[in-house]
């Protein structure tokens, strides 16, 4: 299995940590990752406002890099953002020649050039449908009994295209937690909004979704999240939400491959689990029954 | 309500001009047979003054001034979930995101702080290529002028340090990074 890998900004800083487990996760599974050479931002939901043109030219730009490459057929994207800018720019072009056009003489400036025939495709579907869970437990080292896991997706890896789960109920990372031994808690909440940038902007509209979805986490000892702007808004304001709702809302939020890395037998360290915001005990005490 | 930016308040102002850049929305929605699918999906209806419903209503009749003294596009946080199960099957998150644009290129005050998050983002883009987070919420902070806002983050912030996963870079000099690309984009945008 071999993948051009675009990590996008995030996983560069604040979600570091989802960069390094994912390459950690990806090399156990037995998959081999080449990152794009000189990528650049895919746009996120800033470009919104800049106009149609621009957020296509930006994804644009590191397709074209993954293309140069040759060492794949498919873009694989972690970050939920930055996989819905690739792929609406992927799908865009291949329906309208007229945009690709324009969008290659802007490209010319960097003596780039598109084709579009690389497919882009999110991590969890990769886990899911590449690796799936039969390879998942055939790796397992510390079956992960006894703990209970609730998977949450958000949005924009789910829709609006979908490609590879339900977007409406999705279910695509409770094979994968089952095959670890965990169980997966019975939620409903798994492909709701978490805030998103209303966290930045309108900070009590943002905190009133993910303390919805940490509410109804209770009882879990961890959610896993596929998005870098997930994670942060589950992990870094629990304090402040618990303040406002009145409730003990705190709680370990870890991203996927993290989880199925732990399993792995893959330690701490290599997971960069330091790094999270929000690890706590009862987890942690889980985790060392599970591997004794 | 303060609606002024440039000093006056622009939605009265220039009322022909918002008409002209509704237009390409109207034809987004214009299939809307208003039932209101996209209101019951909304996550952040709770939150606006109109509904999805009604503010598509309001962007077919042309009711710019109203619309852009609504925060209802600006509390759209792009989940997809009205585009997903529109029966019309209309680009319902896209004309957010083309409100969210008009409001943002005229420069309308009362979205000053969301438009003010995304173009220090995009300036942050263009001049480095790749977002420095640091340097991105810090020029955010200066515009806003706020002595609040930056309160807000500072649990956040400390514990992101703790962690070294806010790296404090020497700012770019010269063109930036992604200059070419985005004066070509201008340029081609300009000329439609």
């Amino acid at each position: 299995m071999k993948y051009l890998y675009y990590p996008g900004c995030s996983l560069e800083g604040t979600a570091l940590e989802y960069d390094l487990s994912t390459r950690a996760m990806m090399a156990a599974a037995g998959a081999d990752l080449f990152e794009i050479k000189d990528w650049t931002c895919c746009g996120s939901t800033a470009m919104d406002q800049a106009g149609p043109l621009l957020p296509l030219v930006l994804s644009a730009r590191n397709m074209a890099l993954a293309e140069e490459m040759n060492t794949g057929e498919d873009i694989l994207v972690p970050c939920s953002a930055c996989y819905l800018n690739l792929r609406k720019t992927m799908e865009k072009m291949r329906q309208d020649p007229e945009t690709l056009e324009k969008v290659n003489m802007i490209l010319k400036e960097e003596q780039l050039h598109l084709e579009g025939r690389l497919n882009v495709r999110h991590l969890l579907d990769v886990m899911t449908r590449d690796i799936g869970p039969e390879t998942v437990k055939s790796l397992i080292r510390d079956r992960l009994t006894g703990m209970v896991i609730a998977p949450y997706y958000g949005c924009q890896c789910l829709r609006p295209y979908a490609v590879f789960d339900d977007p409406e109920t999705p279910v695509s990372m409770e094979p994968l937690i089952e095959a670890v031994g965990a169980e997966v808690h019975p939620w409903k909440m798994g492909g709701r909004c978490c805030g998103a940038s209303h966290m930045n902007t309108k900070m009590d509209v943002g905190m009133a979704l993910s303390g919805a979805v940490l509410h109804a986490a209770k009882g879990a000892d961890a959610i896993v999240t596929v998005c870098p702007m997930c994670q942060i808004n589950l992990e870094g304001y629990q304090r402040r939400i618990s303040k406002s709702r009145d409730e003990d809302l705190t709680m370990t939020i870890l991203y996927l491959p993290q989880l199925i890395g732990l399993a792995f037998g893959l330690s701490e360290k290599d997971l960069r689990i330091d790094m999270n915001l929000s690890v706590k005990e009862p987890f942690i005490s889980k985790l060392n029954e599970c591997r004794s | 309500m303060d609606l002024n930016f440039f000093g006056a308040d622009k939605t009265r102002a220039e009322p022909d001009m918002l008409q002209y850049l509704l237009q390409p929305v109207q034809d987004m929605v214009n299939a809307c047979i208003q039932c209101g699918t996209c209101s019951g999906s909304c996550p952040n209806a709770f939150a606006m003054d109109h509904t999805p419903r009604k503010m598509w209503r309001m962007v077919l009749t042309g009711r710019a001034d109203d619309i852009f003294h609504s925060k209802t596009f600006i509390m759209c946080s792009s989940c997809y979930f009205c585009t997903l199960r529109c029966p019309r099957g209309l680009p319902l998150t896209e004309a957010m995101a083309a409100l969210k644009c008009i409001a943002a290129k005229r420069g309308l005050a009362k979205y000053r702080q969301s438009t003010a998050f995304y173009d220090k983002f995009i300036q942050n883009i263009r001049r480095n290529g790749r977002l420095r987070e640091m340097e991105f919420m810090t020029s955010y902070f200066a515009t806003m002028k706020s002595p609040v806002i930056p309160f807000r983050f500072t649990a956040l912030a400390a514990k992101l340090a703790v962690k070294r996963k806010i790296a404090i870079h020497l700012p770019k000099l010269g063109q930036g990074r992604l200059h070419t690309i985005f004066s070509k984009t201008e340029e081609l945008e300009s000329r439609k």
